[in-house]
């Protein structure tokens, strides 16, 4: 524990003033930083990036779109198929060297419908949560920003939407319009954007009596100033976590519509939509379950950790919570 | 606090309103009637069948009168079923779905509060990393899949388990199992965080310092404490509950109130839509504004006079 | 300090700035204050946290709407300008703030902290000329040319005070506030962070408002300073007048807490608490019943009655 000074015996050696002698100190130089200058963006991808299951993630996410590009391309190139040709004479085939991922009960690939199906769910996914993003960043907005009682009425409001469960509303939207990509994506948004317009809220509210803000509005800068400027890029690390969260949300509420018969509708489909399909008789074809189902967690579960992984590189000190 | 409670109940109330609203003009704004989809019905009967559900008289007339029947229980009667009551058939299939959900919660707390509560305690070893893997895999694993999964691998390969039907309590453990996963993930992640933040309180270190024994730290100062959020969770599960019973119940060949939902969906049977929809924002409604009001009462450093909460 | 003190400056009348707390009950931060500053002049103003001083001061400089009175500068009344009007008028009056650690923004660079008010006013002609004057400015609060392309959590409290004088500095300001700029650093640095503060005065002919809760470093930079209890002045007078002869009861209170650097008379001291007797009961915030008025008890040294 404590080092103990009194066993030692050496005498103490007397110093004088003349023992001193003034060191020449460039205060300039000393304060000379060496590390390399990195700004808050650099910082947190310097985070995430040594954060193996974060960066995993980001790569399966990566490959798993590039793949809802090209899977499709490629089968057509290889072997002339499209997401509707069928060939009834070869339905519910096993996996094989002509229909890599087997075939459906009407004989139509595999292969190409689960890409085509991941690259809807994907846009589905991306979609609602960009929109959410943006109605709730202006709704988040303005309650943060202006206070006061635009503050509480619009709060109110929110509130009184958010308790209405969601995806009963967006059931009785879909069941009175049409399913479609379009339809699907605005009932999903309806009140999607109230998670995303709370997190913005408390962020401005929490960012605007900041002295840094302040100092921008004595030297007489505008609202945009202040907004895009000050404000929202020092909340943008809760908006892209809630962002990122909100996508394999919106892909799982797909999906559950899927099961209702309120996903999209055929000859389209999504992952939902084909684990939903492949439901009648899946135990004598489980290929045709399979694939969308491992797919779909997949983006499910690469989405989540993504998200925790920014979360955790936006805030280290949230680290483990 | 009962101020408190009269301003959530009259705001949920309030919800509840919009949603009765919009279902009711969401179902008439559908083009047709509900008769279209039949074959041609002849126009005397088609005008008695109209007089007979009140569809004859003027649309503000038909909304009060659904408001009035609401407010009385009545739901109305199945378009498509016909002479069924709404109200009674959400009686006869409520109580599967209600107990299969009621052991899927039960499960659920038990299970995960125990997982999160052994990761907290055993933090950054073994069985911290593969609870949380697990937790992070149950989050992401949609119902439907893994019900799939379990009913093709215990029951229809290993034949452990009957593959549908729920009727000895065996049957319980698949669907049970699927339902159960989310929110076991997510308690286990609430509890683990939550506790961690209370095992690293100077209280619980005090509590060490002056020499209680490890059993009773636990007891009364860890879990009681670290189990708090758990109650916001109540409301979220609710609803995870329900979505995920409507799939289950379908996978697993279950007449509970979620199968007849989607039946009622693909068959267009309007009232028995909105009955259910209804039925089912009452019980979300309520779980939430239970939420609130338990949430308050059980944690002590909330005070209730500024009325705002998080 | 000491310097020749020309006319009035800024002209503070009857300011008076409430805060709602809700169920009809308001806050009143900002009491009714009146007094002038000269050009070239410091004047001190000290409290205990929570007295209102922060809150005087931005509400003097327009960051929050009064409640009632008016800030004249150089005989304008700055609540009555327009929004492009008070705009131009910023340019005159700056802000030092306390917490060099939240009064920076973390995403911005050294040079987009202080450019951002020349980039507001069209100061900078060009790129160049911008870089120029950024440059001049650290220099000018004796950091390191080439720490503008840096990151503001790169640097000390004290550096990133200086950051904070140069933004204030950029725009050419005749007025600073200066909101407890020493508070939130080390002692060793304080005193570094000051004088610049009094070298800058000199050079460039500033007025300061300097606000602080620390007597004894106001009394060094201070020409005149003012006591603030509970939203209201209670005392103001020449800064050697209020240290000799303090008159109001919380004055002697708050001069009483001041450490002697001399080991001796440090333990002869002996702190004056107040009692309400002594003229200082608490007045709850929607108390409307006493209006203490200034009255000056000898030349330049005003002190509030009752007490």
């Amino acid at each position: 524990m404590a080092n103990n000074n009194l066993t030692n015996k050496q005498p103490i050696p007397t110093l004088t003033a003349a023992d001193f002698q003034p060191v020449d100190i460039n205060q300039r130089e000393s304060e000379a930083i060496k590390r390399e200058s990195l700004s808050a963006w650099r910082d947190t991808w310097e985070r995430l990036r040594s954060n193996k299951v974060a960066m995993g993630a980001l790569i399966a996410l990566f490959v798993i779109v590039l793949a809802s590009l090209i899977g499709p391309v490629i089968s057509h190139w290889v072997h002339g198929y499209n997401y509707k040709s069928n060939d009834l004479l070869a339905t519910n085939q096993k996996p094989s060297g002509t229909h890599w991922f087997g075939t459906d009960d009407l004989g139509r690939d595999m292969f190409v419908r689960t890409w085509m199906g991941a690259r809807i769910s994907l846009t589905i996914g991306l979609a609602a949560a960009l929109i959410d993003l943006l109605i709730g960043v202006i709704y988040g907005g303005i309650m943060g920003y202006f206070g006061g009682r635009v503050d509480t009425v619009m709060n109110k409001f929110s509130e009184i939407l958010y308790a209405i469960p969601y995806l009963l509303v967006t059931i009785l939207l879909l069941v009175v319009f049409k399913p479609s990509l379009g339809t699907i994506i605005l009932a999903l948004t309806i009140t999607g954007w109230i998670n995303m317009s709370w997190i913005v809220r408390g962020e401005i509210l929490k960012l605007k009596s900041r002295e840094y803000v302040l100092a921008s509005r004595s030297m007489g800068a505008g609202t945009g100033r202040l907004l895009f400027r000050h404000l929202l890029p020092n909340a943008s690390g809760p908006i892209i976590v809630t962002l990122t969260l909100s996508v394999p949300s919106a892909i799982f509420a797909e999906s559950f519509l899927s099961f209702l018969g309120l996903g999209v509708q055929a000859p389209i489909s999504s992952l939902g939509s084909m684990v939903e399909n492949a439901l009648t008789g899946w135990m004598y074809y489980p290929w045709r379950m399979l694939f969308p189902a491992v797919l779909i967690s997949l983006i499910m579960l690469a989405f989540t950790l993504l998200g925790d992984g920014l979360r955790d590189a936006l805030d280290p000190s949230l680290k483990n919570k | 606090m009962a101020r408190y409670v009269t301003s959530k109940f009259l705001y949920t109330l309030l919800s509840l309103f919009i949603l009765i609203t919009a279902t009711f003009f969401l179902m008439k704004a559908i083009p047709g009637d509900p008769f279209m989809s039949e074959k041609e019905v002849p126009a005397p009967i088609r005008a008695r069948l109209e007089a007979q559900y009140g569809l004859d008289k003027p649309e503000i007339v038909q909304y009060v009168n659904y408001l009035g029947n609401i407010l009385q229980g009545d739901l109305g009667i199945s378009m498509k079923k016909l002479n069924q009551d709404v109200g009674h058939i959400i009686g006869q299939t409520f109580g599967v779905s209600l107990r299969l959900g009621l052991v899927a919660v039960v499960v659920s707390v038990i299970v995960g509060v125990g997982l999160g509560l052994l990761a907290a305690l055993y933090h950054r070893k073994l069985i911290d990393n593969v609870t949380m893997v697990l937790a992070v895999l149950g989050m992401s694993v949609p119902s439907f899949v893994l019900a799939s999964l379990l009913q093709y691998l215990l029951a229809f390969r290993l034949d452990l388990f009957h593959v549908t039907g729920l009727k000895g309590p065996l049957d319980y453990v698949l669907p049970v199992a699927a339902l159960s996963a989310q929110p076991i993930a997510f308690i286990a992640r609430l509890t683990r965080s939550s506790m961690l933040e209370v095992l690293h309180a100077d209280y619980v270190k005090t509590a060490k310092a002056k020499g209680l024994k490890w059993p009773a730290i636990l007891w009364k100062h860890v879990i009681r404490n670290g189990i708090l959020p758990i109650v916001t969770y109540v409301g979220p599960m609710t609803a995870n509950v329900i979505t995920g019973s409507v799939v289950v119940e379908r996978i697993f060949g279950i007449g509970g109130i979620g199968k007849v939902y989607v039946d009622s969906i693909n068959n267009r049977d309007y009232t028995l839509i909105m009955g259910i929809t209804l039925f089912y924002g009452i019980i979300l409604m309520a779980a939430r504004f239970i939420t609130d009001i338990v949430y308050v009462l059980v944690d002590p450093r909330i005070k209730l006079t500024s009325g705002k909460e998080g | 300090m000491g310097a020749q003190l020309g006319k009035n400056l800024i002209e503070v009348e009857g300011l008076k700035k409430y805060f709602n707390v809700g169920k009809g009950k308001v806050l009143k931060a900002v009491d009714n204050l009146n007094f002038y500053i000269r050009e070239g002049e410091t004047l001190g103003m000290v409290g205990e946290s929570g007295c209102g001083k922060s809150t005087a001061g931005r509400t003097i400089l327009r960051l929050y709407e009064p409640t009632a009175g008016s800030v004249r500068f150089n005989g304008t009344d700055i609540y009555k300008l327009s929004p492009s009007k008070m705009k131009a008028m910023r340019r005159d009056m700056q802000m030092i703030f306390q917490d060099p650690y939240a009064s920076l923004n973390p995403r911005f660079t050294v040079s987009d902290i202080i450019g951002e008010a020349l980039d507001i006013h069209n100061m900078a002609g060009s790129r160049g000329e911008r870089k120029k004057r950024i440059e001049e400015l650290l220099d000018l609060v004796g950091l390191n040319t080439d720490h503008a392309t840096r990151y503001p959590h790169e640097f000390s409290g004290g550096q990133r005070q200086r950051i904070g004088i140069a933004r204030a500095l950029a725009v050419n300001p005749k007025f600073i506030i200066c909101d407890e700029p020493i508070s939130a650093l080390d002692v060793s640095i304080q005193a570094q962070v000051v004088n610049l503060l009094q070298e800058l005065q000199e050079r460039l002919g500033l007025t300061y408002l300097f606000i602080a809760h620390d007597l004894s470093m106001v009394k060094h930079i201070s020409d005149r300073v003012a006591v603030m209890y509970l939203g209201k002045m209670v005392e103001l007078a020449e800064s050697e007048e209020l240290y000799r002869n303090p008159i109001h009861p919380y004055t002697k209170s708050l001069l009483s807490a001041i450490p002697v650097p001399d080991p001796e008379v440090e333990s002869q001291r002996k702190r004056i608490l107040m009692t309400a007797e002594g003229g200082g009961p608490i007045r709850s915030a929607d108390d409307d019943s006493e209006q203490p008025t200034l009255v000056e008890v000898s030349p330049g040294h005003w002190v509030a009655t009752p007490y």
